[in-house]
């Protein structure tokens, strides 16, 4: 019913768009020859690196290639726990 | 000086094999020498599209081994003069033809016909290698879906590195009524993703079945919207600027179609 209505007012979520969405993503890891495992180390580097600056979700960490206006960008979602107390004095 | 044009898509089962049969009919109707190159070999096709698969002696096996004259290997068509099939051979594999026995061939075949259309096998192994190695010119064919789109965009990207620069698309398959409600991604859309030039689109049309069936391409069919898709093809290849036609019969969605195929 909402996705009815929507289409009505016009909202930008046909399936079409999608579809479209979802191709574009995948064609930046294609195109990019990102796989899986790469974005994968990428992701452990990273939790390394911010582990010792903060306390950080690893679980929900999450790493992506992301394109907008024909720029590509990596997006990294990192849900902090709590930072660390200094102890450096 | 013919040309070599090589039909690819990557995905199997997007209308490679439709599509190369009904440009090659619908050359040689203009009065064009045209020979369609079966390269998808183990999985013959084109013969029967065309509704030449009674008459097959050699295959481009026998020609390219040596086994026979390439000139016995070609078939010439039941109805149109200027139409010939090199066919595939149905027992052999990919690699029954390497990429230098294809180059020779193309070179050969371009001496004596003015179209040479290449019929691809699907995938990116060395049957597609084979397939593109002679060619001058290609084309990919999609249909309005992610998977499709997403092996075309492949596609281009090895289509480029063997130095076959500027492919053409062909959308295959479209429902205009679909894409009207937004649950088919449009013409735009595509090239919006692929960023190539368009060289025509083809409406999903029941005639296309029913002309398979009978093994005489839906080209020839004066009345059909997917044959007049065709034929503007077959026009636009031979470097006449034709517009896209509509695609829909309902004057009131003219405007709406004419917006979505970019005419206005």
């Amino acid at each position: 019913m909402i996705e009815f209505l929507s289409r009505v007012f016009g909202k930008d979520n046909t399936s079409k768009d999608v579809a479209k969405e979802r191709l574009r993503l995948v064609l930046v890891h294609d195109r990019a020859n990102v796989s899986p495992q790469m974005l994968h180390s990428l992701k452990a580097d990273m939790i390394k690196v911010i582990s010792k600056y903060m306390e950080i979700d690893e679980e929900a960490l999450e790493v992506n290639l992301n394109s907008e206006d024909s720029q590509v960008a990596l997006v990294a979602n990192i849900p902090i726990k709590k930072m660390k107390r200094a102890s450096n004095d | 000086m013919g040309e070599v044009i090589v039909v690819t898509s990557g995905k199997g089962g997007v209308g490679k094999t439709t599509t190369t049969a009904n440009i090659g009919t619908g050359l040689a109707a203009l009065g064009h020498k045209v020979v369609l190159v079966d390269a998808d070999i183990g999985l013959r096709n084109l013969d029967v599209v065309l509704g030449l698969e009674n008459r097959i002696v050699y295959d481009i096996v026998d020609a390219t081994s040596g086994n026979c004259r390439l000139r016995q290997a070609i078939i010439r068509d039941k109805h149109l003069e200027g139409l010939h099939l090199l066919p595939a051979a149905q027992t052999k594999d990919k690699t029954a033809v390497s990429t230098d026995q294809m180059e020779e061939l193309c070179d050969e075949l371009k001496r004596e016909f003015e179209y040479v259309l290449v019929d691809c096998p699907a995938g990116i192994e060395q049957g597609f290698k084979n397939a593109i190695a002679g060619a001058d010119k290609s084309i990919v064919v999609t249909t309005p879906e992610v998977s499709a789109v997403r092996d075309a965009d492949r596609i281009i990207g090895l289509l480029e590195a063997a130095e076959l620069r500027d492919p053409k698309l062909v959308i295959n398959r479209l429902r205009v009524r679909m894409v009207k409600a937004g649950d088919m991604m449009s013409i735009d859309d595509m090239l919006d993703i692929l960023a190539i030039d368009l060289l025509g689109v083809v409406p999903e049309d029941d005639q296309v079945v029913i002309s398979t069936n009978k093994g005489e391409p839906v080209v020839v069919d004066e009345k059909s919207l997917s044959g007049q898709a065709y034929r503007n093809i077959v026009k636009r290849i031979k470097g006449e600027d034709v517009p896209l036609m509509d695609m829909d019969n309902d004057s009131g969605l003219i405007t709406t179609l004419r917006r979505l195929i970019g005419l206005k």
